[in-house]
């Protein structure tokens, strides 16, 4: 077990290395020269060096990604002398925009996706779940044919589509929700929930019908195996042949899909925070790629990278407690 | 008492052409202890009569005709009450041992559940007992520490020795084995056999043994019933069936038998008449 553990994280570092190598390619040696757009109008050559000079971009490339791997585990100092700037330990520069330290921003932004990301999932794995098992149950009555139906209609609505539609029913028509208003939970928390429920329901749609689907398929697959016909067989009861012959097995390979969908949100969803003006790292990945600022866009990059390596080696965790094989094959 | 009647037994699937009987006016005979051999090749409607039996025959089935466990008709009983027979009177064995347990918990929890699901009340300590005690009876070494294991942990011819264990921790009437040895290499084949025949003499168990190989049948059984395409075409003693087929289908059978100086051959085709004629002998 532990050497499992070992070897996934072991793995999983040397895919987040390439994603910072990858993502410093694209974005600082392909892509214009940042000093030029750092140094603004009342511009001269002499600034554009210096700039350059501060920032590292006169080094040569490799020398550039080692300094930029440097600084997120040790930190860095940009420039030398009076006017040397101190990036501590996770250092992943400062935005060209608003010279803030992009840490700084994703840590300020981490909680509010984080809230979207929770509350969606809670409402998706509610409904996927539910609405899997009872498709599956009655399979063939009117009640799946219909959540079928349902569950197509609501995979082809784009999220933004759904996000201005639900915006006009709910707040503006029926007025059932308030218009959204920055509120902090401590100061106004039936505000604060309420501005949430719309992001929440837009992305959890979308997720509940794929789940709903996969659900249905896995329960049905496994309820045709041999081994559920000798749960019945041995006279046990159909709710315990259920409960515990058929969901295990077939909500398991759930715990997977949710492990990747859920750490994919907490990165920001880039849509739905955007439609509903919600400020978190999907808005300000959307921000900083309208004003090209290259090391938010990393940042963020970099952020979704590490969190769905970390999400797999939950998932990877996780099996190995509810999946006896993994266990001793490891 | 017969242990197991069955009469005019009918499994019916309605099919886009027309309803299709995978089992067709079938009569069974066993008495307490005895051995019965269903034979027939792949589709005949064998283990369609097993399920049958115990009433798990797919949902879309209609099952009609009489089954009846020392006298009780199980046609038409409760799903309830029939849960109660299941597993306690009548266990069942299947093909596929590696299938037929679940992977997910181990063989001690999937032998004691299917005691306690038979025996309200009873605490988790002596199910662990039986469940030992029983993975003991088919001869498995260090049961006690075995029972904490997982099916995918065992061999194969062990795995089906857990199967066994299992049906017989309830101390059921009659064992239905479909295929057992279907799965398993030739010599596991024969230790798994000489199992169930030590079993069937120190627990009186009756056995239907379900199979397509007649050198299985003839090791154990002292009856057997020939079937192709659901209905019986020949039924009798096993030596008379060995040593006189009635039906060209059973002589058909007997040839494709493989022997050491024979060339391999096919089944071969009878002429569909034949099939579908009564059966000749009464209920054996």
């Amino acid at each position: 077990m532990p050497r499992f553990l070992l070897t996934r994280i072991m793995s999983g570092l040397m895919v987040l290395l390439l994603v910072c190598l990858f993502t410093y390619l694209v974005f600082f040696a392909l892509s214009p020269d940042p000093a030029v757009q750092i140094c603004g109008k009342s511009c001269t050559p002499e600034l554009i060096d210096q700039i350059r000079g501060n920032l590292g971009l006169d080094q040569p490339f490799w020398t550039q990604f080692f300094l930029f791997v440097v600084g997120i585990f040790a930190g860095r100092t940009y420039g030398d002398g009076a006017g040397a700037v101190d990036c501590a330990a996770p250092c992943l520069g400062y935005s060209f925009q608003s010279s803030q330290a992009v840490w700084d921003m994703i840590v300020q932004r981490l909680p509010v996706s984080a809230t979207v990301a929770v509350g969606a999932a809670v409402l998706w794995l509610l409904a996927g779940l539910a609405g899997g098992l009872l498709s599956a149950v009655k399979e063939g009555s009117f009640l799946d044919r219909f959540t079928t139906g349902l569950t197509l209609t609501s995979m082809s609505i784009p999220n933004y589509v759904l996000a201005l539609v639900l915006q006009y029913v709910l707040v503006v028509q029926l007025q059932w929700l308030p218009f959204p208003q920055a509120v902090a939970f401590a100061d106004d928390p039936v505000q604060w929930f309420l501005n949430f429920v719309m992001p929440w329901m837009v992305l959890a749609i979308g997720y509940a019908a794929a789940y709903t689907r996969l659900t249905r398929a896995n329960v049905l697959d496994v309820l045709r195996e041999n081994y559920v016909r000798t749960a019945a067989a041995k006279g046990l009861p159909q709710s315990l042949v259920w409960r515990r012959h058929a969901l295990r097995p077939a909500l398991t390979p759930i715990v997977t899909i949710f492990g990747m969908d859920f750490a994919g949100l907490l990165g920001g969803a880039l849509i739905t925070e955007t439609v509903f003006g919600i400020n978190g790292v999907g808005k300000m990945a959307a921000d900083s790629i309208a004003r090209n600022d290259q090391p938010v866009i990393m940042g963020v990059t970099l952020l979704a990278g590490f969190l769905v390596v970390v999400g797999n080696l939950v998932v990877d965790v996780v099996y190995t407690a509810i999946d006896p094989r993994v266990r001793v094959n490891a | 008492m017969m242990l197991l009647e069955v009469r005019d037994l009918t499994v019916t699937f309605p099919t886009p052409r027309g309803p299709l009987d995978a089992v067709r006016s079938l009569d069974l005979d066993l008495e307490p202890g005895g051995a019965l051999g269903i034979v027939g090749e792949s589709g005949s409607g064998k283990s369609m009569t097993s399920l049958a039996i115990m009433g798990l025959q797919p949902r879309a089935a209609r099952r009609t005709g009489s089954v009846r466990l020392q006298g009780r008709e199980l046609v038409g009983m409760s799903e309830a009450d029939l849960r109660r027979v299941r597993g306690d009177r009548v266990a069942m064995v299947f093909q596929d041992p590696l299938s037929s347990l679940n992977p997910y918990y181990t063989v001690g929890l999937q032998i004691e559940e299917a005691y306690c699901a038979h025996r309200p009340g009873v605490t988790r300590r002596e199910a662990r007992k039986v469940a030992i005690a029983a993975l003991e009876r088919v001869r498995i070494r260090d049961a006690a520490r075995r029972v904490n294991h997982y099916p995918h942990q065992f061999s194969g011819g062990m795995r089906q020795r857990v199967m066994i264990a299992m049906a017989l921790s309830t101390e059921p009437e009659l064992l239905i084995a479909d295929e057992p040895t279907t799965a398993l290499d030739v010599t596991v084949q024969a230790q798994i056999l000489d199992l169930l025949q030590e079993i069937r003499r120190e627990t009186g168990t009756g056995l239907v043994l379900i199979t397509h190989d007649l050198a299985v049948v003839s090791e154990i059984t002292d009856h057997i019933v020939v079937m192709k395409d659901g209905v019986c075409v020949e039924r009798g003693a096993v030596e008379q069936i060995f040593t006189r087929p009635r039906h060209p289908y059973t002589q058909a059978l007997l040839d494709a038998v493989p022997r050491i100086d024979d060339e391999i051959g096919e089944l071969r085709a009878v002429a569909p008449g034949l099939a579908v004629a009564p059966d000749n002998g009464g209920p054996v």
